[in-house]
């Protein structure tokens, strides 16, 4: 093997490993802040007893979840049970492995980016992904032979189905604007001041954006698949153990990724979006970092604040208000970027 | 050479599941093996330089048609095929197979097919949208679309029961 291939595979090899570790802490840290931030705004306390201000909870919980039993339900179908948190964490993964996290960066004498793969359709990729990723849902009802698992799979596939429509369309006319699929030349698309983010030239897009990509993560007001007094758990009420603990980080990474992508096709990506403030290098992962933040705290913040939707109310809006308004966005910005050519 | 790895990597997994399909008694794990058929495929069209086609075919195939298909078989609670009658019908498919084979194979040698694009073939996202949307191609692409909505008005039209 070759030098230049030999160091290139290194490096993907490295970006892999590096996203990969930095997704698991974050998932980790996600749910700790999650359960104090929901429980300051409950006036309760949340997890404080595991270390400095209860910042060891995720590990205290990981070191519960591998030391419990794991249970396979005897009428279960063993094959698909034991597929359905691979194939939910597989695509969570390969969603995320696409997106940049930061500006492209010098370093070692090399032209660097932090992001697995740079693809030609890297918005059309995630949309894929995530197609793929209801069957992690899907299987997971079916197979633990549950009537609650079922309902639950059943609604949340139909629920995904049903936001994925406005979800793709709220992106067209972000990608019409940027003339590419690719995520690089949309977050550049946005450069300049905070006036020429997609955040206000598309407003509307991203009203429909961050609904749609709410229900897509079955985040409340829409976990109607979890609806704990109706269905116990949803989908992953048989599963125990790790697997359980699979399934939420899957969840979680999903969460993730749609606040990365809000960023990216929305708030400007790593642009500082004030004139004369620099964007590149630490400042903009500084910027992005912050703005993924804000993104996640805001759907803990929409957890502590809204009650759930009941499950015609959820269709009704998806399909009669949602998936309108995101197609007559579109035809909107279709003739103004037909007017303004670049 | 890694290309060519991932190539024979793909395509035996796409024949392998593609054989599950029809050998398999259980319709659950047949519809999932023509998924991963898809997702096979869909490599190989990256792999020959069509990122486009590739991924339109996972978001199609192997994300919204065959999760139809999979609520079907949930829903309706369709259960293991019994074994078919005899041995003959078996035979003649896999003869037949084995002479498509055989043509497709010859045909291939005779017109000295080359693996891969055609040269000059350019399938990038741009290229592909230039060439639907030019005169040459714009009316049948829209009459396709009519197509596709006609269709689904009737499958609508059949699937509402009347009052």
């Amino acid at each position: 093997m070759s030098g230049p291939l030999l160091e290139e595979l290194i490096i993907v090899f490295l970006k892999v490993a590096l996203v990969i570790g930095a997704l698991l802490g974050l998932f980790a840290l996600m749910t700790w802040i999650e359960r104090r931030a929901l429980a300051f705004m409950q006036f309760r306390l949340g997890p404080n007893r595991t270390g400095p201000i209860g910042i060891l909870q995720p590990i205290a919980d990981g070191i519960k979840l591998f030391f419990k039993e794991e249970v396979m339900p005897a009428a279960a179908n063993k094959w698909a049970f034991l597929a359905a948190p691979v194939v939910a964490v597989t695509t969570a993964l390969l969603a995320i492995a696409v997106v940049p996290y930061g500006p492209p960066f010098t370093a070692f004498g090399r032209q660097l980016q932090l992001q697995v793969a740079d693809l030609e359709v890297g918005l059309l990729f995630i949309f894929a992904v995530n197609a793929l990723g209801v069957y992690g849902t899907v299987l997971a009802g079916w197979a633990a032979n549950n009537k609650y698992a079922l309902l639950g799979g059943l609604r949340s596939s139909a629920q995904m189905f049903s936001y994925e429509l406005a979800l793709g369309l709220s992106w067209v006319g972000v990608i019409m604007r940027a003339g590419s699929f690719r995520i690089g030349d949309i977050v550049e698309s946005q450069a300049g001041s905070v006036l020429s983010w997609n955040v206000v030239v598309q407003f509307p897009a991203f009203l429909v954006y961050f609904v749609a990509a709410t229900a897509e993560v079955a985040r409340i007001p829409f976990d109607l698949p979890e609806g704990e007094t109706e269905l116990v758990a949803g989908f992953h009420t048989e599963y125990s153990s790790m697997r359980f603990a699979l399934m939420q980080m899957a969840e979680y990474i999903n969460m993730i990724t749609v606040s990365v992508l809000a960023t990216h096709l929305f708030l400007g990506g790593w642009h500082s979006g004030i004139p004369g403030v620099p964007s590149s290098g630490l400042y903009g992962f500084t910027w992005f970092g912050l703005k993924v933040g804000f993104i996640l705290f805001v759907f803990i913040w929409l957890r502590g604040t809204l009650p759930r939707f009941r499950y015609d109310q959820l269709m009704h809006f998806g399909w009669k208000v949602l998936i309108p308004v995101a197609a007559v966005w579109t035809f909107v910005a279709a003739a103004v970027v037909t007017l303004n050519p670049r | 050479m890694m290309d060519a790895a991932v190539f024979y990597a793909f395509a035996a997994l796409a024949v392998l599941s593609a054989l599950v399909v029809i050998a398999q008694r259980n319709p659950f794990y047949s519809a999932f093996a023509l998924i991963v058929t898809l997702c096979s495929l869909s490599v190989i069209f990256a792999l020959l330089g069509s990122p486009f086609i590739a991924v339109l075919q996972v978001i199609v195939y192997a994300g919204a048609i065959m999760v139809l298909f999979l609520f079907v078989i949930m829903l309706l609670n369709v259960r293991r095929e019994d074994a078919g009658k005899g041995g003959a019908r078996t035979m003649g498919g896999i003869a037949t197979g084995l002479v498509v084979l055989l043509v497709l194979e010859a045909g291939t040698v005779l017109l000295r097919l080359q693996p891969g694009p055609a040269p000059g073939f350019d399938a990038s996202t741009r290229k592909m949208a230039q060439v639907l949307f030019s005169p040459q191609f714009l009316y049948v692409f829209e009459a396709t679309s009519i197509l596709i909505l006609a269709a689904l008005v009737g499958a609508v039209a059949l699937a509402k029961k009347e009052p």
